[in-house]
């Protein structure tokens, strides 16, 4: 089954880290990827530029309305995602629990619905 | 055989197996709806074959396979529908083949673990992990989960729907977890168990104060962990400590339905084999090295209340002594309250109305009546009458049980007696 992480972290707090700890986290970011792509568990993955960059599209009435910033504000924001295959939830969510962000942020774990 | 007899063959068979059954077509079938219809199938087809053929030698397995097969028709039937492709089908069956070649009593106890961890899975709210584990491991009926939770059997049903589909659909696995996670999903376990255990011996709301089908469930599932997850501290700590709970069951509650306290209960109706079963699991529980159970403790704290002959002989420094262990494994308002109560017995009740006081202050739990109970009665030993009626007044106002709402209202009244009696000497 494929599962999609959704890695909630608090912007600021991580922005006012500072320099070296952010690198360390980074570091760690590499390192997990690595070892998933090692285990065949990775299919994608990207960190997102911050919220503040973000900009929301409706339609309605036929008509397009764009607005600044995410839909909702939220104490934590959706920072990356990795999407994995895994043979079911417990190794998916064995697999969250070493994404780097769970130990200050929020993994969610979401099945993927294929399309077919 | 008579067809009669048969029939009751089949139905003890059906009392004593029925779990298993289901556990094992879960399994094989990897679907809960589809596994209870089979197995529904399963004992229709054994009241219809046994009385003509005479029972199998392995009753559980005929279930299981025939089970399995009565699925694959239904399987089949609905892929040939969907004109589907057949080899699927094939692909299938070989599977379910090889998976019941190795069908034997420990594959049997295997399938129900793996049952039990699958509703018990922390992916699932708590709740859901109860219902689920009532209705498809202890084979409750959605109305009897239900009135467990008094709510409607509709309501259940929608519920149980939304578990099952989440399983699925999350793909939560029939599996017992790796060694890495296994240590704390047991403990997720052994909280469900306890959870139907709770609700039954102590319910929070409603008429009734023990709902005895729920401890027997409960006590039931606590004598299958063990036996299928032998010499764990945490679960015969669980098992000692339901026993010896429910050992006291028949004493706890008058012919009225009203509350009996501990040191009024009359002795003579314990239940002595099920305590000394107790006591012989508290002992071995904490006799495994290297795990403290915080239910071990709990069910040693229990010990000594039975062990006691009165409540005068009760060994209170003891129990103090372990409440504070616990407090050190589970540091909660109500173990704090647990432990004022029985530091009252020993340091009287001024030292214990500070540890109350200071727990109120704290300001976690003043919607909950026991410790208003509790006030009310040290207040009452240090002769502070009007304080000892507002504490208990204070507990009616936010108990939800009938029998406690009454035995809370008597001691107001016996209160009042004592305030509007004559001064005399």
């Amino acid at each position: 089954m494929n599962y999609l992480l959704l890695i909630y972290t608090n912007e600021a707090e991580l922005m006012g880290l500072g320099e070296t700890a952010l690198q360390k986290v980074s570091g760690e970011y590499v390192d997990f990827t690595k070892s998933i792509v090692q285990a065949g568990n990775f299919k994608a993955g990207d960190r997102l530029k911050p919220v503040s960059s973000a900009s929301t599209v409706r339609v309605r009435n036929g008509k397009t309305a764009i607005t600044d910033g995410p839909f909702a504000e939220t104490r934590e924001q959706l920072g990356g995602y990795y999407l994995i295959e895994a043979k079911n939830l417990d190794e998916a969510t064995a697999i969250a629990a070493r994404v780097p962000g769970a130990r200050f942020g929020s993994i969610e774990v979401r099945p993927v619905w294929p399309m077919t | 055989m008579s067809e009669g007899a048969a029939a009751q063959v089949v139905e003890e068979i059906f009392r004593r197996e029925a779990g298993r059954v289901l556990a094992s077509l879960i399994r094989l079938l990897g679907d809960f709806d589809l596994a209870e219809e089979a197995q529904q199938e399963a004992f229709a087809a054994a009241l219809e074959q046994w009385p003509l053929h005479g029972t199998p030698e392995n009753p559980c397995a005929w279930l299981i396979s025939t089970g399995r097969n009565k699925a694959i028709d239904r399987i089949r039937r609905d892929i040939l529908f969907r004109t589907k492709i057949a080899g699927e089908i094939g692909a299938a069956e070989s599977d379910f083949d090889l998976a019941l070649d190795a069908a034997d009593e420990e594959i049997f106890g295997d399938d129900r673990l793996r049952l039990i961890f699958t509703c018990c899975h922390p992916a699932l709210n708590q709740e859901a992990q109860i219902a689920l584990t009532l209705r498809e491991v202890c084979g409750l009926s959605t109305q009897a989960v239900a009135r467990a939770f008094l709510t409607s059997e509709e309501t259940m049903a929608q519920r149980l729907v939304r578990a099952k589909k989440k399983i699925r659909d999350a793909g939560i696995p029939y599996e017992t977890p790796d060694p890495s996670v296994l240590e704390h999903r047991i403990e997720g376990v052994l909280a469900v168990v306890y959870g139907v255990f709770t609700e039954g011996y102590a319910a929070t709301v409603g008429a009734r104060l023990i709902d005895v089908e729920l401890c027997e469930e409960a006590i039931r599932l606590g004598r299958l962990l063990n036996a299928l997850l032998s010499d764990h501290a945490g679960v015969m700590g669980l098992l000692a400590l339901m026993l010896l709970h429910d050992a006291r069951r028949a004493s706890r509650i008058s012919n009225t339905g009203d509350v009996v306290l501990l040191e009024n209960q009359d002795r003579s109706q314990w239940d002595r084999q099920q305590i000394s079963e107790g006591l012989a699991l508290v002992d071995r529980s904490l006799s495994v090295r290297g795990q403290v159970s915080s239910y071990a403790v709990q069910a040693a704290i229990a010990a000594l209340h039975v062990r006691a002959e009165d409540g005068r002989a009760t060994d209170w420094p003891q129990i103090v002594g372990l409440y504070e262990v616990l407090l050190r494994l589970q540091p909660t308002p109500v173990v704090e309250l647990n432990h004022a109560v029985a530091v009252s017995m020993v340091d009287g009740p001024a030292r214990a109305l500070d540890l109350i006081d200071s727990l109120a202050a704290r300001g976690r739990v003043t919607q909950y009546h026991l410790l208003h109970a509790a006030r009310g009665r040290l207040l009452q030993t240090l002769g502070r009458i009007n304080e000892a009626r507002e504490a208990y007044s204070a507990a009616l106002s936010t108990a939800m049980l009938e029998p406690e709402r009454r035995f809370l209202a008597a001691r107001i009244a016996a209160i009042q007696g004592i305030c509007e009696a004559p001064v005399s000497g």
